[in-house]
């Protein structure tokens, strides 16, 4: 494998960590895992399967586990981090309000379909290598990506939050989540 | 119009729509039915624009400069993997193979002292096999008259004689397609019990040696059920080395690592 055709895979992985942690250096870091750990595991690689897929199976496969470990830290991190950035925005642009504010609704979304509909929606991979990326069914695919899709739409539907609020900490409460 | 055109879409229906995960002529059939349902064209629409602003999320990062550490990950991952691809390239390895890298092969050595587990360090009976192997190359391939002790005119009976002498059935490999040619063979004395060599030939008269033999006594060759490779040219003749399953084999030639190598897959592959 050649290390330009790797490298050139570390953008994206850290545009996808971004919008999966919402967090910069916690996007960083699983990035750095998810290397890390593609080095030890090269052997679970076949030669000719497809690069960035893999790449991005290894860190679902992370992010899941760490998901699972610490839930709470992360979700009591999350809303911190992007209120931190709105008030040092002295007078920001809707871009970026826009932007913000969508990230904060992805982060409501119970982690296996904020996945699923990263995969989708900003990788545009399809549904099958959802299905292998996250190791689930294609059903089970397609539902998460159905009630990413509602909440999604609902968050965004919902009164606007101006910037310096601080988020009320119920919506970063832990959201029920589905053992499907 | 029939009820099957006017029926309302599914949810996965409007997946794809939206996700153009649909061949165009089903396509043509779902947008049609979706004209007629307009509860699912405003869906449709809110979920288009959501993956909009999903594509223009952070694209900004796409655009920084990639920071050190995770450049120092890809490259040890990237090195890692090429020596990898390398083996890889062989084909046809056995389940559970171990790969081991001799000093020299690898461009980052740093791979190996972090992976201290690997064969390399659990390999000290194959480098006494090697050096046994480089002896006979060099003893019997500058041999004109009797470089070998059986010829290849009696190929059957060399390969039956030793088989039996090394307790295992052996198989010629044929490399006619590298362009080699079978002089003969030889039976040899070994620290771990007798040992056979073969001898090969190509138009140039460059000769080949596949030198084999059990590397512990038969009572223990069931426990190394691993394969590992090496190739070392730390003497005078370059050698291509491995283990599988209590075998040792060395192939020995004055030629470059790579040509080498390809002469070891062919003979990987045919044993």
């Amino acid at each position: 494998m050649d290390r330009s055709v790797l490298l050139a895979q570390i953008p994206g992985l850290r545009r996808y960590a971004r919008a999966l942690t919402g967090n910069t250096w916690a996007a960083d870091d699983l990035v750095q895992d998810t290397l890390e750990r593609a080095c030890s595991k090269w052997r679970l690689w076949s030669v000719g399967s497809d690069l960035r897929a893999w790449l991005f199976t290894v860190m679902h496969n992370l992010y899941a586990s760490d998901m699972r470990r610490s839930l709470r830290r992360q979700q009591a991190g999350t809303p911190v981090d992007v209120d931190t950035l709105t008030h040092e925005l002295a007078a920001p642009d809707d871009t970026m309000a826009l932007e913000i504010d969508l990230q904060r609704c992805l982060l409501q979304l119970p982690e296996e379909q904020r996945t699923v509909l990263l995969l989708v929606s900003m990788e545009d991979m399809s549904y099958e290598q959802v299905a292998r990326v996250t190791g689930s069914p294609l059903g089970t695919v397609m539902s998460r990506l159905s009630r990413a899709r509602s909440r999604l739409q609902q968050l965004l539907d919902a009164p606007a939050i101006a910037p310096g609020t601080s988020v009320p900490q119920s919506n970063a409460a832990p959201v029920l989540r589905r053992l499907k | 119009m029939d009820s099957q055109s006017s029926r309302p879409l599914s949810d996965d229906e409007l997946h794809v729509l939206v996700d153009d995960q649909v061949a165009s002529a089903d396509r043509s059939a779902l947008e049609a039915r979706l004209a007629l349902d307009p509860n699912a064209q405003a869906r449709v629409a809110q979920w288009q624009r959501q993956s909009q602003l999903l594509r223009g999320l952070h694209r900004s990062v796409l655009d920084e400069a990639v920071p050190s550490p995770l450049l120092e990950a890809a490259r040890q991952t990237a090195t890692a993997r090429q020596s990898a691809d390398r083996w890889w390239r062989l084909g046809g390895m056995a389940a559970g193979v171990v790969l081991s890298f001799g000093m020299g092969w690898l461009a980052n050595t740093t791979w190996q002292a972090q992976h201290p587990g690997s064969m390399s360090a659990q390999l000290p009976a194959s480098s006494e096999f090697v050096r046994q192997a480089r002896y006979a190359h060099a003893v019997y391939a500058p041999e004109v008259r009797h470089p070998v002790e059986v010829t290849a005119a009696e190929q059957a009976h060399l390969v039956q004689w030793l088989s039996k002498r090394l307790g295992r059935t052996l198989k010629v490999p044929n490399l006619s397609a590298q362009g080699y040619e079978l002089v003969g063979g030889r039976l040899l004395p070994g620290n771990t019990g007798a040992r056979a060599q073969f001898m090969f030939q190509n138009g140039a008269g460059t000769r080949l040696t596949l030198y084999l033999g059990a590397l512990q006594a038969p009572a223990q060759s069931e426990a190394a059920q691993e394969t590992a490779f090496r190739f070392t040219t730390d003497g005078a003749v370059p050698s291509f080395y491995w283990v599988e399953q209590g075998f040792g084999y060395a192939l020995s030639a004055p030629l470059q690592r790579d040509a080498l190598m390809q002469l070891a897959q062919a003979v990987y592959q045919q044993l």
